[in-house]
């Protein structure tokens, strides 16, 4: 167990083994398969986005990025994961811990329900919570009552975001915490420690690479997150519009290049996320967890 | 400090780990509890750090009631089997953790934490290691730096869940010689788990024999070898055959010929013969005595162990004879035990 990790991956080495090895031709084929996919869905969509945006020139893509009604979307783009990625760090956190180092009953069905905005549709998330919270649903005239505003407003777009977002620290904190057991966590409390310095002491350091790994996934998401969003929102300009739904408006308004440039962002964003992503598994692929489901 | 384990019983939702377990540990004492995997010794170690709770039954920590004291309030150090070393701490904060993270008031000052570390690496003799990480140092010196870490909070008690079974022989023998040292400098009283039985008898004062969550025996290393007290004990501890036998007016019978040992204390009926393959007589004349003729011979060290099939009665039994022995396949041999014991067959 404390015995240094040599690799997670054991078919790392059977690449190119005689046995295993493919004909020339086999391998060229699937090589090119591949990557014309990749050309055609990911790297072509890519080049037109930022084409697009600077199709006529500089000064016109600094012009629409001033826009106040799109400096505002950034904006609350960014106080939505500037509060939903914290949330979901310590949800994620508390979540993980529960499950990777207790054991009680219904601790399938909590991972279950971790899995659960994996599973549904972003637009049904949203749809919950006009159910929910909207003028006819049970909470409706209590929330009118007190003059809480949660639907097409901040607070509903930042729920949208944290329902749709909660996966992605928790899962990628759970194999790594599982696999990690409790023994450092004993050795720190038969050593004196109480709670709190044991988590802070022991358990983060542990952790550490996961937990960053997991926040950046969980950020990317909270930034481009558009269905569950588009629901609750109400695409107030300029109020209630985040990044994604401000380029569908402009796109709709035939502003495209308004629309790319807002989108080029985005895909900067997406961008500098996988370049942080590969500089994290290609350091501490080790100690981050076995699953890459995303 | 004494340590004593009052019918202490732990279930594991609905399954007995320990029943009725009781135990006293005598203050500067060195202990093993040995068994084989799952009979209970981790638990009842693990009881005694605090890392469990006991379902019934009381732990005492001198006139203490520890039982529902945290681990932290028991001031106990803990070794365990994969150390448990922090790994992102050098080998110097790894052994001051203890006295990092006490309360401002007894915390020592930083200089005098660290002077406390390289002391206790020169007792565990791995001076100039305090920079290493856990990560640079083999299985053995983990080991040792993971019991400077534990003896680093001046622990009351010093618990070990199997300290030497990660690591491979030599180094076990080793650092087995090495723990009785400290075990001797420091006087701290000492409980260890293992399943190695020739490493709970060269080290322990006292070895707590158990299986199926009960104690079996509590005895030295010659009380549990030479006095076995139930035929688990017999059969865990050393080589042991065994023969059915009936007991009859005070004889003991393999079937239907008396074989020269008498018994008082045992009811007439069927029981087992246990003894020690090397504690046997030869024979040159068989008035009273069992025979039988060799089936296997194989040779073992400085001995030779054959196999023999006894009577008509089918059973095998193991016996060691001198090198220079003619024993050969086929060939008949005569003997009676040495030293034996009877128990009722169950």
């Amino acid at each position: 167990m404390a015995e240094p990790v040599t690799s997670s991956n054991p078919g790392r080495y059977a690449i190119g083994s005689a046995a295993t090895a493919e004909r020339p031709i086999t391998r060229i084929i699937l090589m090119s398969v591949a990557f014309a996919f990749l050309a055609i869905f990911l790297v072509m969509p890519l080049v037109i986005v930022f084409t697009e945006a600077f199709s006529r020139g500089l000064a016109p893509f600094w012009e629409n990025l001033a826009d106040p009604d799109t400096l505002s979307a950034i904006r609350l783009t960014l106080i939505v994961a500037a509060i939903s990625v914290p949330l979901n760090l310590v949800f994620g956190v508390a979540a993980a811990w529960a499950i990777a180092k207790f054991e009680f009953k219904g601790k399938a069905f909590l991972i279950t329900l971790i899995d659960l905005p994996f599973s549904v549709s972003p637009v049904i998330s949203g749809l919950v919570y006009v159910l929910l919270f909207g003028s006819t649903s049970l909470l409706g005239p209590w929330l009118k009552m007190h003059g809480i505003v949660i639907l097409f407003a901040v607070p509903g777009i930042v729920l949208a975001t944290v329902f749709v977002t909660f996966p992605f620290v928790a899962r990628e904190l759970i194999p790594l915490m599982q696999e990690q057991g409790t023994g450092d966590e004993e050795a720190a409390l038969s050593l004196g420690a109480n709670g709190w310095q044991t988590f802070w002491f022991v358990t983060l350091p542990n952790i550490k690479w996961g937990l960053l790994y997991g926040v950046l996934l969980c950020n990317a998401r909270a930034m481009g997150e558009f269905g569950a969003v588009s629901v609750v929102s109400g695409h107030i300009r300029g109020v209630t519009n985040t990044m994604p739904l401000h380029v569908e408006i402009l796109y709709n308004e035939y502003n495209a290049v308004g629309a790319f440039a807002v989108a080029s962002l985005l895909a900067g964003l997406a961008l500098v996320t996988l370049v942080l992503k590969t500089l994290l598994e290609m350091r501490y692929g080790e100690e981050l967890a076995a699953t890459r489901g995303h | 400090m004494e340590v004593r384990v009052s019918n202490v019983r732990k279930e594991f939702a609905t399954f007995p780990a320990l029943h009725d377990v009781s135990l006293d540990i005598k203050s500067g004492e060195l202990i093993a509890l040995l068994g084989p995997s799952g009979s209970g010794k981790t638990t009842l170690l693990r009881l005694i750090a605090g890392l469990e709770e006991p379902t019934r039954g009381q732990i005492y920590f001198g006139e203490q009631d520890a039982s529902h004291r945290s681990i932290q309030e028991r001031n106990v150090g803990f070794v365990f089997q994969h150390y448990a070393l922090f790994r992102h701490m050098t080998v110097a904060d790894n052994i001051g953790f203890g006295l990092k993270v006490r309360p401002g008031a007894t915390r020592p000052s930083k200089a005098e934490i660290r002077r406390r570390a390289t002391e206790l690496l020169n007792l565990v003799q791995l001076p100039g290691l305090e920079n290493r990480y856990p990560a640079q140092l083999s299985g053995g010196q983990r080991q040792r730096v993971a019991l400077a870490r534990a003896m680093a909070i001046e622990p009351k008690v010093l618990l070990l869940d199997e300290p030497f079974g990660a690591l491979d022989a030599q180094v076990r023998r080793e650092l087995r010689r090495w723990l009785r040292e400290i075990h001797d400098t420091t006087g701290h009283t000492t409980v260890f788990v293992t399943h190695d039985q020739e490493e709970a008898l060269e080290l322990a004062d006292r070895v707590v024999v158990m299986s199926q969550g009960r104690i079996e025996q509590v005895g030295t290393a010659d009380d549990v070898y030479d006095h076995p007290k139930s035929p688990f004990v017999y059969g865990f501890i050393g080589d042991s055959s065994t023969l059915p036998v009936k007991v009859e007016n005070s004889q003991l019978w393999v079937s239907d010929r008396p074989i020269g040992l008498s018994i008082t204390d045992e009811p007439d009926g069927p029981a087992t013969l246990y003894f020690r393959p090397h504690e046997v007589d030869l024979l040159d004349d068989c008035g009273g005595c069992i025979a039988g003729t060799v089936v296997a011979s194989r040779r073992v060290a400085g001995t030779r162990r054959v196999e023999l099939e006894i009577g008509g009665a089918r059973e095998r039994v193991e016996i060691e004879l001198p090198i220079e022995h003619p024993a050969a396949q086929k060939s008949r041999i005569a003997f009676r035990p040495r030293r034996w014991r009877v128990f009722p067959s169950a």
